[in-house]
């Protein structure tokens, strides 16, 4: 029979010679979990990915070149606009590094408000990580309990500055203006309202049997190539191990910027004690979770300010110099994404706008090592790599 | 390690290698010929008291000042300057090094200065190099894949470059 005669002989000679062809996939820049406009292209062989290369540049707004053109001061709303769900660090990084330049020294008080407003936006950043990172592998409830209580920290900066994303809060010198009157019980009220819903989010998400799935033992990436491709924060904490004598490597506690070393509290690193079985060190589940205790720690530092600010002294801001001095300073701070450093070389002719403004996005670093970390993974779990990283487009673009 | 006692470290080891030395700059610096960064940097990464293991940033900045009125004032030769940020993880310390480039590679217009790229010892400064070529026009010679970083991959100039012209369109879109 003629279909007799089609058939094979050997059937499994057949399945080996089947061969697929490699397919380049398109994936963003409008992809809802590429968290902004990422561009990947994926090498993909069936459903196993060989290599991804990003593509950047669809926010760029060349931000450094505006820092060549304008004061120092008018130079803090863009900052806003890098790291917008992190507005507050972003400002503080500029204005340290343009104090640094300037000499300039700060009052306790505003060192104190600084810390205060800083911590608070570290926790909102962190809530919508948590939120959005639920949201990418399929879970839609964690981001609605994430902006419940991230809308309350809004209010908080809205009775402080008027704004509720671009801040503008923190200048240099200072912050704009003290605290309103009974902020800091409302503070403490939010605060009593938070903490006892931590526990909520462990419960939907990090003890969550298919979260646990998709993200541990995902993405995989070792503390030296970390180090090599200079990630910092919870991309490079989640991947030290303490047990091995790893330094708590957190801007806050070796550089003690803006007064933290004044303040009890923890660099968070793993191994943790909870963590699911199938969990190692260095994977998605334990970038997620370092954010997850950077949260209870920020409450901390959050609760030791308000006590600090009742009998800081001085004033909430200081006068800035005239004249920009020549020389330069870079700094970095530990902002919610890892170490976000600025660079400015002052205006060598005694004038008032810097020669150059440089900015170092953390989540380009870190996003730097996602073709690395995600070869050989399977499609889904790209989103879940990206979304462990925690990128904000609008800081790697500039 | 403070900076000077960094600097001298590095004296002993890379000797004239070290073209100029600012141990009370804000951030204290050491100023290297292009020739020589591969090697100093090797020292830096490689020197047990030293380490330092992450290149945090680069940055291409453009001495130029325009305004012939300024120019006096100034105090600066028009020139590039290639800054590179590092720090290390074990010993917690910061450095600064410098290469002092022409604006352009043998003053001729068009024609971008050269120095040798770090990929090798760094990764990081994969897409660090590729962002200096893009915005401030620095050739790194032997990166793997000096594309552009951040603008299109058909656009002219540099944007940081001090006498960039802004474009009045691109691709049928109104600049200003």
């Amino acid at each position: 029979m003629a279909t007799a005669s089609l058939m094979p002989q050997d059937q499994t000679i057949v399945e080996f010679d089947v061969r697929t062809d490699e397919m380049l996939v398109n994936m963003g820049p409008q992809h809802p979990s590429t968290h902004g406009v990422l561009r990947l292209v994926l090498r993909t062989d069936g459903e196993i990915v060989s290599e991804v290369v990003p593509h950047l540049g669809y926010l760029h707004r060349c931000a450094e070149k505006i820092g060549e053109n304008v004061l120092p001061i008018q130079f803090i709303p863009y900052t806003d606009r890098m790291d917008y769900l992190a507005g507050m660090n972003m400002n503080l990084g500029y204005a340290l590094a343009v104090e640094k330049l300037c000499g300039m020294k700060i009052p306790p008080k505003a060192q104190v408000i600084r810390v205060l407003v800083c911590e608070l936006n570290r926790i909102a950043s962190h809530l919508v990580a948590m939120g959005t990172y639920g949201l990418d592998l399929g879970t839609f409830s964690p981001f609605l309990y994430a902006f419940r209580e991230r809308e309350m920290i809004l209010d908080l900066f809205e009775e402080v500055c008027g704004a509720r994303l671009t801040y503008s809060y923190i200048t240099i010198g200072g912050v704009h203006d003290d605290l309103p009157d009974g902020w800091i019980d409302n503070c403490k009220t939010f605060l009593d309202y938070f903490e006892p819903r931590i526990p909520e989010y462990h419960t939907l998400l990090t003890t969550n049997h298919i979260f646990v799935k998709r993200t541990a033992n995902i993405g995989v990436c070792s503390k030296e190539l970390a180090l090599q491709y200079a990630c910092s924060g919870p991309m490079l904490r989640g991947s030290l191990d303490r047990s091995n004598g790893d330094p708590d490597w957190d801007l806050r506690k070796i550089e003690k910027y803006s007064g933290y070393g004044e303040y009890d509290f923890n660099a968070v690193l793993p191994p943790f004690p909870q963590k699911p079985p199938e969990a190692v060190i260095g994977d998605c589940w334990h970038r997620y979770y370092v954010r997850m205790l950077e949260v209870v720690e920020s409450i901390k530092i959050i609760r030791q300010g308000l006590e600090k600010y009742k009998t800081a002294a001085g004033s909430h801001r200081v006068e800035l110099p005239k004249h920009l001095p020549a020389g330069e300073a870079y700094v970095e701070t530990e902002a919610p994404r890892g170490q976000m450093g600025f660079y400015v070389v002052g205006s060598p002719a005694k004038g008032q706008v810097p020669l150059r403004v440089r900015a170092r996005s953390s989540s380009c670093a870190n996003l730097g090592l996602a073709g690395k970390i995600c070869e050989g993974c399977l499609i889904a779990d790209i989103p879940a790599i990206i979304g462990s990283i925690d990128i904000v487009m609008g800081e790697i673009d500039r | 390690m403070t900076g000077a006692e960094i600097i001298a470290v590095l004296e002993t080891e890379c000797g004239s290698k070290i073209k100029s030395k600012s141990p009370e700059a804000i951030d204290p610096f050491v100023v290297v010929e292009p020739g020589d960064l591969l090697a100093v940097c090797g020292v830096l990464r490689d020197f047990p008291r030293l380490q330092f293991d992450m290149l945090n940033c680069i940055t291409g900045a453009d001495y130029l000042e325009l305004d012939p009125k300024k120019v006096a004032k100034a105090g600066f030769e028009p020139h590039m300057e290639v800054v590179y940020h590092f720090s290390s993880f074990d010993q917690k310390h910061r450095f600064v090094v410098k290469v002092m480039l022409p604006r352009w590679k043998d003053n001729q217009p068009g024609a971008l200065p050269e120095v040798p790229s770090l990929t090798t010892l760094f990764p990081a400064a994969d897409w660090l190099e590729r962002e200096v070529f893009d915005l401030s026009g620095v050739n790194f010679i032997g990166h793997p894949d000096l594309r552009r970083l951040l603008l299109a991959d058909d656009w002219v100039g540099h944007p940081l470059r001090k006498d960039y012209e802004f474009p009045l369109e691109y691709h049928g879109i109104r600049g200003r």
